[in-house]
């Protein structure tokens, strides 16, 4: 039998962690090896957490897969059956007027709202945090308060209306599917404007004041000025906000499901509110994941544009 | 002559810049101050459709609060969204500082698609991958347990934060860690020791949006947690105070009100870092 001392234990074990610092710093002092080692985290949860769900929704979308059922693959089945569904072509045409027209007014609204903050000098601090906040609250949170402000029967906007003497009834804002439209615009352009004001804002101030100076010797005036020296520079800002904006109001849940679940009617049903109905509540996984892929066109093209445009600009430098 | 000149020196921009810009800060503002009032407006004159609705006029109550503690498990949903958004902020910054310093620093193969990789999968809203992760969660076994979202938040903060990291540690320059890889340190001392000290504002910055983020999320929270005492803020608000047809509103109001304290105490202190991390994606 062996005697283990104290002493001969750590003996052996010194030399064993030598050699494992030492093999760890020869590993370290390799670039190649630590850029993979600090990569694969990040990597690892990318492959098991987004990449591998999107292929098994595109395997869902393919197969009749229930709640708890695998399913078997039925080919086109589901996309074939949406495109004959009058929920789904509804559910179609809501999204594409509800991302026209909130990113229309975001546009329009952020870019005049940039332009006034970039002028303000005092209280400019307060101004831009006030603006901000909407951007910051909890969207599912602050839908609430929308909600109640357009509540059927303690309506604010409706109680103000009436007492200006505008209407003297009440407008039913929610139960309305034209109104109900407008509401969800509303409330999806009042948290994503502070996004394109300040992001505009940025660009903006990053346009160098010469330009400006020189324009205005020409003769150019405060139109003539924002067509031709601020529109043109602050395009590659505008274009990535514009595209960024577009796939978040196109997917947006939060704020048509807390206002009106999709409904009245079904129209304002959205691709994310529809799949959730669908996929979650009416158990047809197959067909929630094929509606929820119809976003999936929208994130290509703005992915391929986005980076052409980042190509072009590393070319450039 | 003076005074007239002074006086239309001070009421141009009156006219034209505070004038208009007031209606944008109401449009924002408004809201969040109808939350707070009817927060605390007793419940008479809550539905009393003849009481002006912008003020408290018949006493301030704290009763939709009480309500909030003693009947609902607010104050658990809290804590749940406290937890997960701290776990979920910690694995995201750590997993995004080591991610961005290779592919802001290294050449490596593979690292240029890496990096478009991670750029794309910050493009990927929720509402794509909700209905297969809600199955790979299942799976997982985590499904009705806070850890399905300490684990899937990751996806939409990983790329979010290395995307910003990247940006700030292309910032700092190499020379720095030059000298420190030439007195011996190696790759992971030189980004403890030296370049994380220097981006320490970054490191905030994307701290501060993935706890934001986390805090905010509501599509993963209601689809993968159902038991309502593991429910989140945002969840549990919206889910557990509206009964059938029974709206409490002063309890919602409450509730949206303290479930923003949190990002709002957070955002009064650091704007700046806020407004950087907005632009950062958009102006680099």
């Amino acid at each position: 039998m062996e005697l283990k001392t104290l002493n001969g234990d750590v003996a052996k074990f010194a030399p064993r962690s030598e050699a494992l610092t030492r093999g760890l710093a020869e590993f370290f002092a390799r670039d190649i090896s630590v850029a993979y080692a600090f990569v694969a985290p990040a990597f690892l949860l990318l492959l098991f957490l987004v990449a591998y769900p999107f292929v098994l929704s595109v395997w869902f979308s393919l197969s009749d897969a229930r709640v708890g059922e695998t399913g078997v693959f039925v080919g086109l089945d589901n996309f074939r059956r949406l495109l004959g569904s009058s929920i789904f072509l509804q559910t179609l045409q809501n999204s594409i007027v509800f991302t026209a027209l909130a990113l229309s007014l975001k546009i329009v609204l952020g870019m005049a709202l940039a332009l006034l903050l970039y002028r303000i000098g005092r209280f400019k601090r307060l101004i831009r945090g006030a603006v901000l906040l909407p951007f910051i609250v909890p969207t599912a949170l602050s839908t609430l308060v929308w909600w109640w402000m357009f509540e059927p029967l303690y309506s604010v906007v409706n109680w103000t209306l009436k007492s200006l003497r505008i209407v003297n009834y009440d407008i039913p804002w929610l139960p309305d599917p034209y109104l109900a439209m407008f509401t969800v615009v509303l409330v999806n352009t009042w948290r994503g404007l502070p996004f394109f004001a300040i992001t505009l804002l940025a660009g903006l101030v990053a346009i160098p004041r010469e330009l400006y100076e020189a324009a205005e010797s020409d003769g150019a005036g405060p139109v003539g000025r924002f067509w031709h020296v601020t529109v043109p520079l602050l395009k590659p800002v505008l274009a990535v906000v514009i595209l960024f904006s577009a796939i978040f109001t196109l997917a947006d849940f939060n704020i048509v499901y807390v206002l009106t679940k999709g409904g009245p009617m079904n129209m304002t049903h959205l691709f994310a509110t529809y799949s959730f109905a669908l996929g979650l509540q009416g158990g047809q996984i197959g067909q929630g994941a094929a509606v929820s892929l119809f976003l999936f066109p929208m994130l290509l093209i703005v992915v391929f544009v986005q980076l052409r445009m980042v190509r072009k600009a590393t070319t450039y430098e | 002559m003076n005074s007239f000149a002074r006086w239309a020196r001070w009421s141009r921009p009156a006219f034209t810049l505070y004038m208009p810009v007031m209606p944008f800060v109401l449009f924002a503002l408004f809201p969040l101050y109808f939350m707070l009032v009817t927060s605390f407006k007793k419940n008479a004159e809550l539905y009393d459709v003849n009481s002006i609705p912008f003020l408290i006029g018949r006493g301030v109550t704290f009763g939709h609060y009480e309500l909030l503690s003693k009947e609902t498990l607010f104050w658990s949903w809290f804590l749940n969204s406290l937890i997960v958004s701290l776990a979920a902020t910690v694995i995201s910054v750590v997993l995004g500082v080591l991610a961005a310093y290779p592919l802001a620093r290294l050449k490596f193969p593979g690292g240029d698609s890496f990096g478009v990789a991670i750029f794309i999968t910050y493009l990927v809203p929720p509402s794509l991958l909700f209905l297969p992760l809600s199955t790979v969660v299942a799976r997982l076994g985590l499904s009705d347990s806070l850890w399905a979202l300490v684990v899937t938040y990751p996806t939409f903060l990983v790329p979010f934060c290395t995307w910003l990291l990247m940006g700030y540690f292309r910032t700092v320059p190499k020379e720095i860690e030059e000298c420190a890889m030439l007195d011996g340190c190696n790759r992971l001392q030189t980004l403890v020791r030296i370049l994380l000290p220097v981006a320490i504002p970054g490191v905030i910055c994307a701290a501060l949006f993935a706890f934001t983020l986390s805090w905010n999320e509501f599509l993963y929270a209601l689809v993968f947690v159902s038991p309502a005492e593991l429910k989140t803020m945002t969840v549990g608000v919206f889910s557990e105070l509206i009964r059938g047809d029974i709206y409490y509103w002063g309890g919602l109001m409450a509730g949206a009100c303290i479930g923003s304290l949190p990002i709002v105490i957070a955002y009064v202190f650091f704007l700046d870092y806020y407004v950087s991390g907005l632009t950062a994606g958009a102006v680099k």
